[in-house]
């Protein structure tokens, strides 16, 4: 379990552009950090950094547990729940099914996943094909992932967006609970989180 | 359940749909197969002597139809991500989406490869054989087309790359799997044929996933 994450003077080029170099910035369990900045500053990109999904231009990202630092690998591919812009639904298959493949490979049973998307006020849409949800439903749909499949870790970009007050409200809470037991947050934003979050400017 | 069990479930069930899936790959073998004897003629001597090696070609073309979605899908719509941030590799994801295409196109095809060939005029009796080295093809044509697929990921007109990259690495299965399926009809020793296309089969198994994991990192990345 990662009780820690460390990013050190990381920098990040993309193409011939650096976005940014030197960042600093450490996370503790319970912590979260809304990351701010304008169109392209690199605030995906960092957030697919410490995925491991971009190999960084220089810096690294470090992850420690309780007794001591945990191999990257080994804790991204246990501890780490990535949602990214896009929500990883196949618009053919049902909502249940891809709920119950996401869950499952993260880690997590088909009884949470139910729960979570009930949770999330998706329950009565579980039988329905995903291409039949709305932008929101179907960002709900890949958030519950986060709830049914529990991972200290949680790298959120732009988690809020498309989602109604309700659900944003719920989210919201699902967000103070996963703190409360010890998670961790990283959240790209333009709006603010519902939660307590130290803000760290990238490109600034 | 195991994470890769779910995983192989879930990519045998979007093989089966993706494009039609076995039926379009199924519906392109036999229309192919079927102009045969319009294009050199009904005559059934001068058929039986190419059959076999028509129906390789067929099955090559077949099997590359839907291979251009294996990969792309997934990267298009996050998948991608989820899938190298969960329990397995990447090089074992891989090999479970072949295997799981393989079954979806490559084994109904093989079922189907002595239908085509029987009918064009090849003996009841070489059935087995070509459903042997058919199957074993079909393996060899799901883990190289399936490199070629992680390859053209990201890049523009990705299905002529495929096409490109892929065809070149199916000639040898053709040619260990046509000549296994002429020496048993011909009542010539066929073992060292199959036997090799055996191990071309086994060899892309092996290896391809190891091409597939690193070209889908580097289209993520």
């Amino acid at each position: 379990m990662i009780a820690r994450l460390d990013i050190e003077s990381l920098a990040i080029q993309r193409g011939d552009r650096i976005l940014f170099a030197g960042l600093n910035a450490s996370l503790a369990a319970g912590g979260a950090v809304a990351l701010t900045g304008a169109n392209g500053a690199g605030k995906t990109s960092l957030l697919r950094a410490v995925a491991g999904l971009i190999r960084p231009a220089a810096g690294r990202v470090r992850f420690f547990g309780t007794d001591g630092e945990i191999e990257a690998e080994t804790a991204r591919r246990r501890d780490c729940h990535l949602i990214g812009h896009q929500d990883g639904l196949k618009t053919n298959r049902l909502a249940r099914e891809e709920l119950f493949f996401q869950t499952r490979w993260s880690g997590g049973g088909d009884g949470a996943a139910v729960a979570a998307a009930e949770h999330l006020g998706l329950g009565r849409l579980l039988g329905l094909e995903v291409r039949m949800l709305s932008a929101g439903q179907r960002r709900s749909l890949g958030l519950a992932r986060l709830i049914a499949a529990p991972r200290p870790l949680w790298l959120l970009d732009e988690p809020l967006a498309s989602l109604d007050a309700t659900r944003r409200t719920f989210f919201g809470e699902a967000m103070s609970r996963h703190l409360k037991g010890g998670g961790m947050i990283v959240a790209a934003v333009h709006d603010a989180l519902p939660i307590a979050a130290r803000v760290v400017e990238i490109g600034g | 359940m195991s994470p890769l069990w779910v995983l192989f479930r879930r990519e045998l069930a979007l093989a089966w749909g993706r494009g039609g899936g076995p039926l379009l790959a199924l519906g392109f073998f036999a229309a192919a197969s079927a102009m045969l004897p319009l294009a050199v003629g009904p005559s059934l001597a001068r058929l039986a002597v190419v059959a076999g090696g028509v129906t390789w070609v067929s099955l090559v073309l077949a099997s590359l139809l839907s291979l251009d979605r294996l990969f792309e899908r997934d990267f298009e719509d996050g998948t991608l991500d989820l899938l190298i941030l969960g329990p397995a590799p990447l090089e074992v994801v891989s090999g479970v989406k072949c295997l799981a295409q393989w079954l979806a196109t490559g084994a109904p095809l093989a079922l189907a490869a002595p239908l085509a060939a029987v009918a064009l005029g090849a003996p009841l009796a070489a059935a087995p054989m070509i459903v042997a080295a058919t199957a074993l093809g079909g393996i060899a044509f799901a883990f190289v087309g399936g490199a070629g697929a992680a390859l053209a990921l990201a890049s523009r007109r990705g299905g002529v790359l495929i096409a490109v990259i892929v065809l070149p690495l199916l000639a040898p299965p053709v040619i260990f799997g046509g000549a296994a399926v002429a020496d048993f009809q011909t009542g010539l020793p066929w073992s060292a044929s199959l036997a090799l296309l055996a191990a071309y089969a086994l060899a892309a198994a092996a290896l391809m996933p190891f091409a597939m994991a690193g070209a889908c990192r580097n289209a993520v990345s």
